[in-house]
């Protein structure tokens, strides 16, 4: 028995696009433990935002449609509750936050009772003891002067402010998972480290659960326990950060680490190692590995089949020339 | 023989009218860029970075006079060009070129690449003939690694990528000395920025460009750079040698902003300082240094009176901190 408190298994979805269904999600399978950190890390259209979307059920109104998989929440497929059901999960025990926190909120009402709503969405509380209830939360999160912020509309608060108030509203309900999209990519770096802080403290003082979706490597490093790489719609590498960090197997996980001007004695290096070409079209992958066309190590087996899962050490990865090597 | 660098502004100031009164007469101005003294060498990289709002990329634009400054002076080979007239500016537009972050926003949807490549070399009357014109569209396409048979496509029919090789491909289509790049990969996917920072130092090798490559990315910055200026609320607070600035920092605000980068790299140490507070608006500065509420070495009674100015604390590296180095 797993102590997953999250496991999506071969998650198939596509979108429609100019009337052809193009694949967008092709067999995503991967866990969340009790308490940890995952991270999902991928580039644009690689599907590391629509997995979780699809997890929570909020592809609806969108062409999105999921062909097959599973996603056992405690036991329970999200995927075959009633909407009924779906909805008191989520933003209860399964709590979001997004890239662009302005857009999250309502701008017409002030944030104290923004929070007081997602409080009382979940918990049997009067107005006065949820307001109490939003103060506290407020505080919880770093804002200061929170009784008098709590009375303040989105466009007074900063950026980083803003996006406390959404962890804030995130935390109302007491989740046990929060799945956070990008949540710092619009941030300063300064408060970006400020925010990844606090996820960081609330994970070891609630045991939260985060799943953390970035492209940003340096991210994951810093806060997640475990990494999942996609790469055109597929987990192409699954292991424990540092492992992947040291020992990434799959030639993407790879070249996107060596490509990073921070990573190892590149900065005396006359030029970057890069990763050739572009990342694909989804509506037109090629056959076999989706990687293959930009891959050192590619073989004609490669151009042919797609990989299975294959494991080693604490990682699974999908390639047929693993690399065993140290990253140097 | 006295030496001049290829760029230097001596106090550059850019203000924007925040508020006007019902006049419509100015009330309130923003100082975007305060009191900006730097050069840039021939040849070199100078990397400008610093969080939103800094007025990184309002610097930029001032020196180019895309923004006219409120005062200072900028002064490119040693003459200065913020008493010219556009017209006497012309000229010197052929040697002063900019790339932007959005590649998609900063290529018109409507043309086609090779419209896109011909214009400043038409407009400029580089190139009269067609097949001249052609022959130089197409080397630029082949500098920037893109066919030349691509020529005839659209902007969007090109990655984000692709689509940056066409704006730098239109930067150094005049065959500029100097380019001021802001923020040039910051909006590309991870594993397509280190193909753009290798043309832009390929680039740089090759014609012997000098470039003021503004980002928010710090490591990116020091790759590509040669010296960098850090700047907070409208100032520079620090300027150096790469190196240097990187190993040690003499401005608490620049440590503060080296430990906040997350790094990949597992050998790393990481020992984080966290700054509390959040970056300060512009239309109402802090008094004194600008970063003394969220410093943590601020004196009372120095640092919230006192405006640190930039002097030189080690040889060729300057603060603004009235404790550089002390900590």
């Amino acid at each position: 028995m797993s102590d997953a408190l999250l496991k999506v298994s071969d998650l198939r979805l596509s979108f429609s696009i100019e009337g052809t269904r193009t694949p967008a999600l092709r067999g995503v399978s991967f866990e969340v433990g009790r308490g940890k950190v995952l991270g999902i890390v991928g580039e644009s259209g690689s599907g590391k935002s629509v997995s979780s979307l699809a997890v929570m059920r909020l592809l609806h109104g969108t062409t999105a449609k999921v062909e097959s998989g599973s996603a056992l929440y405690e036991g329970r497929d999200l995927f075959k509750l009633s909407e009924r059901e779906m909805r008191s999960i989520r933003g209860g025990e399964l709590g979001m936050i997004f890239q662009e926190p302005m857009s999250s909120l309502n701008p017409v009402f002030r944030v104290g009772d923004q929070i007081v709503e997602a409080i009382r969405a979940h918990r049997k509380l009067v107005r006065k003891e949820a307001l109490e209830e939003a103060i506290r939360l407020l505080e919880r999160v770093g804002i200061p002067d929170p009784r008098e912020r709590a009375r303040a509309f989105p466009h007074e608060l900063s950026g980083g402010m803003r996006q406390r108030v959404m962890i804030a509203i995130a935390l109302a309900a007491g989740p046990r998972l929060l799945i956070a999209d990008e949540p710092t990519t619009a941030l300063d770096m300064t408060i970006q480290a400020q925010i990844l802080d606090l996820l960081r403290e609330l994970k070891g003082e609630l045991g939260m659960s985060i799943i953390l979706i970035t492209h940003d490597l340096g991210v994951v490093a810093d806060i997640a326990d475990e990494v999942a790489v996609m790469y055109a719609g597929k987990i192409v590498e699954h292991a424990p950060i540092r492992e992947l960090l040291e020992r990434p197997r799959h030639p993407y996980t790879r070249g996107l680490l060596a490509s990073l001007p921070s990573f190892r004695d590149n900065l005396t290096k006359p030029r970057l190692p890069t990763i050739p070409g572009v990342v694909p079209d989804l509506r037109s992958l090629p056959t076999g590995c989706a990687f293959a066309p930009r891959c050192a190590y590619a073989q004609d087996v490669c151009r042919d089949v797609d990989p299975e899962e294959s494991r080693s050490g604490g990682a699974r990865f999908r390639c047929h020339f693993p690399q065993e090597s140290e990253l140097q | 023989m006295s030496h001049e660098p290829l760029l230097k502004t001596e106090h550059l100031t850019k203000s924007f009218v925040a508020r006007r009164d019902v006049l419509g007469r100015p009330k309130r101005y923003v100082h975007a860029v305060r009191d900006i003294s730097i050069h840039v060498e021939e040849g070199e990289t100078l990397g400008l970075v610093g969080e939103s709002g800094c007025g990184k990329s309002t610097l930029g634009r001032a020196i180019l006079r895309l923004h006219e400054p409120s005062s200072g002076r900028v002064f490119f080979r040693g003459k200065e060009i913020t008493t010219l007239s556009k017209r006497e500016l012309r000229p010197l537009r052929r040697e002063m070129q900019i790339i932007f972050q959005d590649p998609h926003g900063s290529l018109n949807p409507r043309m086609t690449i090779r419209s896109i490549l011909e214009e400043p070399l038409k407009v400029h009357g580089i190139a009269e003939s067609k097949s001249e014109l052609d022959d130089r569209v197409e080397a630029l396409m082949k500098r920037v690694g893109l066919r030349p048979d691509q020529l005839d496509r659209y902007p969007h029919e090109f990655s984000g990528g692709q689509k940056q090789r066409i704006g730098i491909a239109r930067a150094i289509a005049l065959s500029p000395s100097f380019i001021v790049a802001d923020e040039p990969i910051s909006a590309l996917d991870v594993s397509i920025q280190a193909q753009i920072v290798n043309l832009l130092r390929d680039l740089q090798d090759d014609l012997g460009l000098t470039y003021l490559f503004i980002a928010h990315d710090l490591s990116i910055v020091e790759y590509l750079s040669h010296r960098v200026a850090v700047m907070y609320l409208g100032r520079v607070v620090e300027e150096g040698p790469a190196r240097e600035l990187y190993e040690a920092p003499l401005h608490p605000y620049t440590k503060a902003l080296m430990s906040a980068a997350p790094s990949p790299d597992p050998r790393r140490e990481k020992k984080r300082l966290i700054l509390h507070g959040d970056l300060p608006s512009p239309l109402d500065p802090p008094s004194g240094c600008a970063f003394h509420p969220r410093c943590p070495i601020a004196r009372k009674g120095i640092c919230d009176r006192d405006e640190p100015p930039l002097r030189t604390v080690v040889p060729k590296r300057k603060a603004a901190c009235h404790f550089a180095g002390e900590f």
